[in-house]
Formats: C-alpha cells, sequence, structure tokens
C-alpha cells in the first residue's frame, strides 16, 4: 500500500515537472495540480456526470456478466452450438465498437440502453471464456458420482455445473472492469447529454484539457472502486474459490 | 459415437435382492482418437455376489477395477455378457464432495437429489454424522475437515442414497498410511451394521483381507478373474491377525507379486 503511494507519488512528481518546464502546452498535457483543481473546481458537474456514467457501467456489466454466463452455459450444453457459436463470438471481437455505436444510438436512441448495449458488448466475452473455463473444469468423476445418485442433466447442473461455473463468471466481470469504463466513455462519444465521457467531448475542443483529465481521474477511481466490490462479491459468494484448491487442480 | 450393440439384456432391479450377477461381461474403452483402437478393460468376467456379502476386488492399478464398478452402477454397459444388479451407488477414491457445500448438506446431498427439502434432509443426516464421529462439523465446508473425515462424509453420502449396493473404489487411495489403516478399521464397523452388499475395490491386500468376506484377485489389464479366496476368520479383524497374515500372503501370490 505504501509502496503503491510511493510510485504514485514519483509519477505525479515527474509528471507536473514535465508539465511545467517541459516544452508542452497545458491545453495539450495540464499538470497534476491544475487536474486537482479542475476536480475541486467542477467538483458538481463532475458529480453530476459520474453518477451517470457510473450506472451505465455498473449496469452494463451487471448485463454483461448474465448474457456471458447464459451464453456459456448454452455453449457448454450443446457441442453442436459450440462449433456454431464460439468462432463467431471471437470473431465478433475484432469488430471495432466505433463501427457499430452509432447503429446502436440509432436503434436505441440517447438514453441510456445503446450504452448498456455498447459496455454489455464490450464486457460479455471475457465473462463467457472464463466461465466456460470453469465449466470444463468441472470433475467428470463428479457428473458420474452425481448420476449413480440418480441426478438427471438438470440436477447434475443445478448441484455441480452451476456453482462451478459462479467464479468464473466473476473473474470474467473483473478483467471486463476495465474495458467496461472505456466501453462507456466510447458509448458516450458515439451520442449523449450527460456522463463523463460526455464531459470529455465537450472539455477538448474548449481546450478545458484539466476538466477532462479531472474525469479521467474520476473514470480511473470508478474502475478501482468496482473491482474492489467485485472483490468483495467473490469473498461472500464464493467462498470455497480462493481456499480449494483441491477441487479445481484435479 | 459409434452405437454399441447391447448384448446384455437390460439391467433388471428386483427389489429386495441386493445381489450383484455378473456372467462373462466384457467391456473396451473405445479409443481416445478417432481410429484409435479401443482398449479392454474387462474381458470376461463372472462373479456372483450374494446379497449384504463384502467382496473385495484386488488388482494392479490400472487393471479395470473401476471400469468394473462404472458396469456395475449402470455408468457403462457392457460390450459383451450379462450384467445384473440391484441399484448400486458409486463411492469414488477422492471424496468429490462439492465444495459449496457444508458437510451435513453434502452427506444428504442423495436426499436433496430425490426431492426432500433441505431441512427434512439435514435432519435425516444428521444422526449419521454424529454415529460417524463428525458432531460438531456439521457446518463445516470440505476444505475445512481432514482427509479422513471427507472420505467419512462421502461415505454417509453413498448410504443415504438409500442403494442396497455400494460399490467403493479404493475408498482411502487418497489418504496416508496411518489414517488408512484408522479408516479400514471404522469400514469395518461401519459395515458390520449396515445391510448392504458391497464390492469394495482396492490395491491394498491387506485392507481386503481383513474387510471382506471374499476376495476377487484380478489379472492385470484387460481384468480377469485370477483367483477367489474365501475369508472364513472372525470379525473385527486386525491386519496383525494370523490368518489375515496368512490370507495376505496367498492374495499377493495369486497377484504374482
Amino acid at each position: 500500500m505504501i509502496a503503491a503511494l510511493l510510485i504514485l507519488l514519483v509519477l505525479l512528481g515527474g509528471w507536473e515537472a514535465y508539465a511545467r518546464l517541459g516544452h508542452v502546452d497545458n491545453f495539450i498535457l495540464p499538470a497534476p495540480t491544475e487536474v486537482a483543481s479542475a476536480l475541486w473546481d467542477d467538483r458538481a458537474l463532475l458529480w453530476h456526470n459520474l453518477l451517470v456514467t457510473a450506472q451505465e457501467i455498473g449496469l452494463g456489466i451487471l448485463v454483461a456478466l448474465a448474457a456471458g454466463a447464459l451464453l456459456a452455459i448454452v455453449i457448454h450444453l450443446s457441442p453442436t452450438l459450440r462449433r456454431a457459436i464460439y468462432p463467431l463470438l471471437v470473431g465478433s471481437q475484432a469488430v471495432p465498437i466505433v463501427i457499430i455505436a452509432p447503429l446502436l444510438v440509432v436503434w436505441f436512441g440517447f438514453g441510456i440502453a445503446p450504452k448498456l448495449a455498447i459496455i454489455a458488448l464490450v464486457c460479455f466475452f471475457p465473462v463467457v471464456v472464463t466461465t466456460l473455463d470453469a465449466l470444463a473444469a468441472v470433475d467428470p468423476e463428479q457428473l458420474k458420482l452425481l448420476r449413480t445418485l440418480d441426478a438427471t442433466r438438470w440436477q447434475e447442473f443445478r448441484w455441480v455445473e452451476a456453482p462451478a461455473a459462479l467464479p468464473g463468471a466473476l473473474s470474467g466481470a473483473k478483467i471486463a472492469v476495465a474495458i467496461a469504463v472505456i466501453g462507456a466513455v466510447f458509448a458516450e462519444y458515439a451520442g449523449s447529454s450527460a456522463g463523463l465521457g460526455n464531459v470529455i467531448l465537450q472539455a477538448i475542443p474548449q481546450l478545458e484539457t484539466a476538466r477532462a483529465y479531472a474525469a479521467v481521474v474520476l473514470l480511473a477511481a470508478f474502475a478501482v472502486l468496482l473491482f474492489a466490490l467485485l472483490t468483495l462479491a467473490e469473498r461472500l459468494l464464493v467462498p470455497w474459490a480462493r481456499r480449494d484448491t483441491e477441487w479445481s487442480r484435479r | 459415437m459409434t452405437t454399441r450393440l447391447e448384448a446384455a439384456p437390460p439391467r433388471t432391479t428386483a427389489e429386495g435382492h441386493g445381489g450383484v450377477e455378473l456372467r462373462d461381461v466384457s467391456f473396451a474403452h473405445p479409443g481416445r482418437r478417432r481410429g484409435a483402437r479401443p482398449v479392454t478393460a474387462v474381458d470376461g468376467v463372472s462373479l456372483s455376489v450374494a446379497p449384504r456379502e463384502i467382496v473385495a476386488l484386488v488388482g494392479p492399478s490400472g487393471c479395470g477395477k473401476t471400469t468394473l464398478l462404472e458396469l456395475v452402477c449402470g455408468l457403462l454397459a457392457p460390450d459383451a455378457g450379462t450384467l445384473t444388479s440391484a441399484p448400486a451407488v458409486l463411492m469414488p477414491q477422492h471424496d468429490l464432495l462439492l465444495p459449496w457445500l457444508d458437510a451435513l448438506d453434502n452427506a444428504a446431498l442423495a436426499l436433496r437429489i430425490h426431492g426432500v427439502p433441505r431441512e427434512a434432509a439435514r435432519r435425516a443426516a444428521q444422526p449419521l454424522l454424529a454415529r460417524f464421529g463428525l458432531e460438531g462439523f456439521e457446518r463445516a465446508r470440505p476444505y475445512e475437515l481432514s482427509g479422513g473425515m471427507r472420505q467419512r462424509v462421502a461415505f454417509l453420502r453413498t448410504l443415504l442414497s438409500g442403494k442396497p449396493v455400494l460399490c467403493l473404489d479404493e475408498p482411502f487411495g487418497a489418504l496416508d498410511a496411518l489414517t488408512r489403516a484408522e479408516m479400514r478399521d471404522w469400514l469395518g464397523a461401519a459395515l458390520a451394521g449396515e445391510q448392504r452388499t458391497t464390492l469394495l475395490v482396492t490395491h491394498d491386500v491387506e485392507e481386503a483381507a481383513v474387510l471382506a468376506d471374499r476376495i476377487v484377485v484380478l489379472t492385470p489389464r484387460p481384468a480377469r478373474v485370477a483367483a477367489v479366496l474365501e475369508v472364513v476368520l472372525p470379525r473385527p479383524r486386525r491386519a496383525t491377525d494370523p490368518g489375515v497374515v496368512a490370507l495376505r500372503e496367498q492374495a499377493l501370490e495369486a497377484l504374482g507379486a
């Protein structure tokens, strides 16, 4: 913790010195002290817009978590669908989101829906992959045992596969946090009336670069907070995933 | 997947019968890769287990003992021969307790699968847990239990399936030697109090001599019956009893060790 703070201080010091003493205009790169004062001066504006973006990201990750886990389960249960869908999924991740963002705005308008769609689109893939890996790691012996206890296919899923998939889906969501933030900014660039992405979009042509950086600082802080929340959820919901190495080793 | 022709008639599950009957049963695992030759695991095994009998299947590692149990449990269908068995339940070598359930829920798993509500299932499993020395560990997660305790919970889960035939696949294979000897004596006592038919797979002839009514010695893969040793010794037996020691020697000789 102290080491992290020290590194942060050194980086900020270097940045400050470069911005002040180097030959960079402050509308290209504002100094950290300028960003800090923008954070304070524009606090009402930033707070209002942070709430908008935070809601988009939080809900977007929830949508991605649900859709990703569901898709992973479908792919896991049907080898045919695995062959049909999985390559398409991987390919779909190569489509730059900027290309389809305007389309989503056309479809869903300027409200929260297109933002959720974009965030979910960029976030669900890691959830699918980690959930599928968790499902594939289920010991086949475990399923055999359940069959001798007269379990149906649904019961095998309910007692073994679904709980085994949960930690996978959660680590996928953790990976998705950072891309979710980028996705939200993209979505707001594509069309929005509020949000931190919208603040950045407007601040840059006005040469209020310090305000844009202040928005970025808030986005980064929110990503860290979200990651911590997901880690906490992991600890509460899947306490076995950390300690029980035996189960996943085989 | 190739369709396998069922040489055997449908498995009959005679109620109250409780026995296991294998006649010339053979099974080959299909090759892993396409075009690979099937691997014969069980070759013409005949075996008749009377209700409430404890039969130990002894053989070298990888000889097809586990396949034999999976056939009895109905997880696999024989390629040739006939197999009839009362409903059988498997207890695998690794406890395979579900890490998301506590000890009591793990023990009561079969009841839950049969639709018993959680509280009723826990109440039914509770006295058995206490009887098997697990009192106070009802709410412990598997990772909080020792290897021996986990194996006891796994055995309880097997018992609570209510099936007349228990297929125990090297139940103590994953334990250290000291715990193993302790668990062997524990299992002997536990089985004495049960009206079940038991098939015990092990590669430990001493375990077989202490626990079984009959020892069936199997050949290396594919499994065939090499020798059958009747055990007519009083219970409880100890590993150091002269009768047990003599039997151990006999079994080792039959194994060709």
